[in-house]
């Protein structure tokens, strides 16, 4: 074949002009929104985290695919890895995302700030049927953004000692309600059951900060003082960081784990190896429920023992629910918010056992009714006591938790912590300074 | 040609298409070329406009330039950066010695024919199919202090149990032995593919000079080896260099709570996805790439230097 032949060349250009017409056509066209009110049709794309909540929602979601003819499609991640989708999609400004699960105290101020979310304030105020009022006060400020509401709390949570029942009696101990009596308690039962750990709790340097917060506060001390300034040098933190780093250290034979989240500490537990760990009520379902837990039944629920300022553990929302600014979905979007938070929605999950943010929903004897009764106590106790954060509330609270978590990990592997409190107190002082701008 | 036309004859479609005769080498590749280069050249570019600024928190929102600020403040960086190209390099060099000598060994082995090739040849590759991640998650689990088999194994001999990766003095030894598991079948390979192609005649020689096993391999074969050698070192050694996934999947963020196996890699992305600081982390790629490229470089010279 003669490369200067007529056919040669027409095939040449006429293959070149149909791989490019190939190509333009390959670049996918974005989704048009249906139009206002109407959603039928509209693919509503949620992201979601591992959780109780999650778990529950996609149970009832296909209620509501029938009730408005849209169809929702989920993407479900651990919290890191949402955490990092967002940074992400975020970031490039996505339109992807319609609505998403999203942690207000990591957070809020960050994506609000970036304008990440959309401004929901007319949304939830617009409806007096769906009614904003009844979300609990505290949740609620959590999302709101410089009097901008961005966000719905779906669940709260708060510190929650779990124990076992079976060890507890056989020590012949009663449950314990100063945190002295948990250093026993514990030293106690690992006296009795060598391969037992008498406390397990979160050891990741992160991961740990949140639930130090309840021992934090329970000593009397804080994150950040009333000028803003570090508050972890006190006398009442350093107490705080040695009895958790003490706590966990001194009561088992086993080695300790430098990374553990919350499923890493419950597996401790779930497996029967653990006596007590005080962490979220939120996730008590991980412990209850047989298929994950072989001491489902002998699992105790107490509120969070008291400290020398008393009890008290955090009471904060934990997830909330936002409408991504750059969605060309937005109404479909609050109309999937507004069925998933109703109040009968959150009746439902609450049967189900989701600690949600409704008053209504903790008033109502019926939705209640399948919590173990232990804890419906313990959550009414924690409630009145606890403390509306349970981290920093900075705008880059990754880096404030890596600060201020540095002097557990020193603790929990019995290092000096007044040295690693005092190198931490100053490193929070330069963040503070800094992340204000 | 049959006759000779003066440029003046020829018209303007036909010198083009004489010069598109001439070069279409280039221009069927060119769209190809310049997507790839696209590809490589504008991120790279924007990392490096990034880095001389101060974005930080969210790239939608205004930032400025801050000049070499993001530099200087890298370079002097004692705590997080030198600790972390000092763990790049050791580990790198250390799974890439193992890899060597025992990727040499298995192509040794596996030089001459024998019965049942085949089946070895699979499974010495096995390794290399799994996904990084997946593999350091199941080492991960092996690994545990608590309840991993490998605690397991070593109480039936005897052995007490190890740290493993819990320990910070020993999660980059651990890791490192994780990669050279994983990757020795490819430097294998390519040491495997080098051996086949050389010529008996060297080898003849020298034994009938009555040299010995090791000397043939050392004065004879390594010699020969020399190109493919530094290929594999190059190919492997600039993975490694970048490696990741297994570091991630095991210790998380940050490389550990003590930062243990934080490699440059790891700190650059933690700069990037936790600390949202996208002028540093950008700073820290830049100076990551041009390292690399240092290493590329000394390479090179290594692989011209003797072959002249």
């Amino acid at each position: 074949m003669k490369y200067g032949s007529n056919t040669v060349r027409v095939l040449a250009a006429a293959s070149i002009a149909a791989v490019a017409a190939g190509l333009a056509g390959c670049s996918s066209s974005p989704e048009s929104g249906a139009g206002d009110g109407d959603i039928e049709g509209t693919t509503i794309r949620v992201t979601l985290a591992n959780h109780v909540w999650t778990e529950t929602i996609k149970e009832l979601i296909p209620e509501f695919e029938k009730e408005t003819g849209a169809k929702v499609e989920i993407s479900q991640l651990a919290e890191d890895q949402l955490s990092d989708q967002y940074n992400v999609k975020l970031n490039a400004g996505t339109d992807e995302i319609d609505v998403l699960m999203y942690r207000p105290l990591q957070e809020n101020k960050l994506f609000a700030s970036n304008g990440y979310l959309a401004d929901m304030t007319d949304m939830v105020e617009g409806d007096k049927k769906w009614d904003w009022s009844d979300f609990q006060s505290g949740p609620a400020s959590l999302t709101t953004y410089e009097d901008e509401v961005v966000g719905v709390p779906i669940i709260t949570e708060r510190t929650v000692l779990y124990y076992r029942k079976d060890l507890l009696e056989e020590a012949g101990l009663e449950v314990p309600t100063t945190l002295e009596e948990l250093d026993a308690a514990a030293a106690a039962i690992h006296a009795q059951h060598p391969d037992v750990a008498g406390y397990i709790g979160r050891t990741g340097k992160s991961a740990a900060v949140t639930q130090l917060s309840a021992f934090l506060y329970s000593f009397g001390g804080d994150w950040i003082d009333d000028d803003g300034k570090s508050a972890i040098g006190s006398d009442e933190a350093r107490s705080a960081y040695k009895y958790y780093g003490d706590l966990i250290r001194n009561h088992t034979s086993a080695t300790i784990n430098p990374e553990m989240s919350w499923p890493e500490a419950f597996a401790v537990f779930q497996q029967g190896k653990a006596a007590f760990i005080a962490d979220a009520d939120s996730l008590y379902k991980n412990m209850t429920d047989p298929t994950q837990s072989t001491v489902s039944d002998q699992v105790g629920f107490a509120p969070f023992p008291q400290g020398a300022a008393g009890s008290k553990p955090y009471n904060v929302a934990a997830w909330a629910l936002a409408i991504n600014e750059t969605s060309e979905k937005k109404d479909a979007a609050w109309q999937f918010i507004k069925w998933a938070t109703s109040a009968e929605q959150t009746v439902a999950m609450t049967k189900l056992g989701v600690t949600g943010a409704r008053t209504s929903a903790w008033e109502d004897g019926d939705a209640i009714a399948d919590f173990p009764a232990e804890l419906v106590e313990a959550i009414k106790v924690n409630g009145e006591n606890g403390v509306g954060h349970d981290r920093p509330l900075v705008f880059q609270v990754s880096q404030a938790r890596e600060i201020v978590g540095d002097p557990i990990v020193t603790a929990i592997a019995g290092g000096d912590v007044d040295a690693a409190v005092d190198s931490a107190d100053k490193a929070f002082d330069a963040f503070l300074a800094e992340d204000s701008e | 040609m049959t006759s000779l036309q003066t440029p003046d004859d020829v018209g303007a479609a036909e010198r083009f298409s004489r010069w598109a005769d001439r070069n279409r080498k280039w221009l069927f590749a060119g769209p190809s070329i310049a997507f790839t280069a696209l590809l490589l050249a504008i991120p790279l570019g924007w990392t490096l406009y990034l880095s001389f600024t101060d974005a930080k928190r969210s790239v939608r929102r205004d930032f400025d330039f801050n000049g070499l600020e993001n530099y200087l403040g890298v370079l002097t960086d004692t705590e997080r950066f030198w600790p972390s190209v000092w763990r790049t390099f050791a580990f790198t060099a250390g799974a890439l010695t193992f890899e060597l000598i025992l990727g040499m060994i298995i192509a040794l082995l596996l030089w001459k024919p024998f019965r049942g090739q085949g089946v070895v040849r699979t499974i010495v590759l096995l390794p290399l199919v799994a996904t990084p991640v997946a593999v350091g998650m199941m080492w991960r689990l092996l690994f545990e202090p608590n309840i991993g088999f490998i605690n397991e194994m070593l109480s039936w001999v005897g052995i007490p149990p190890q740290p493993w990766l819990a320990d910070p003095s020993t999660s980059l030894a651990t890791l490192t032995f994780v990669d050279i598991w994983q990757w020795t079948p490819m430097v294998a390979l390519i040491l495997l593919a080098g051996l086949t192609s050389l010529s008996d005649e060297p080898q003849e020689a020298a034994r009938v000079d009555g040299a010995n096993g090791w000397q043939r391999f050392w004065y004879v074969t390594v010699p020969l080896m020399r190109p493919v050698i530094i290929a594999a070192v190059l190919l492997r050694g600039i993975d490694a260099l970048k490696t990741f996934d297994i570091l991630y999947a095991t210790k998380g963020k940050g490389g550990g709570a003590f930062h243990d196996v934080e490699t440059l890699n790891v700190y650059a992305y933690g700069l990037s996805f936790d600390y949202n600081e996208y002028g540093v982390a950008s700073a820290v790629l830049i100076l990551f790439f041009l390292i690399i490229l240092a290493v590329i470089w000394v390479l090179q010279m290594q692989r011209k230097g003797r072959e002249s």
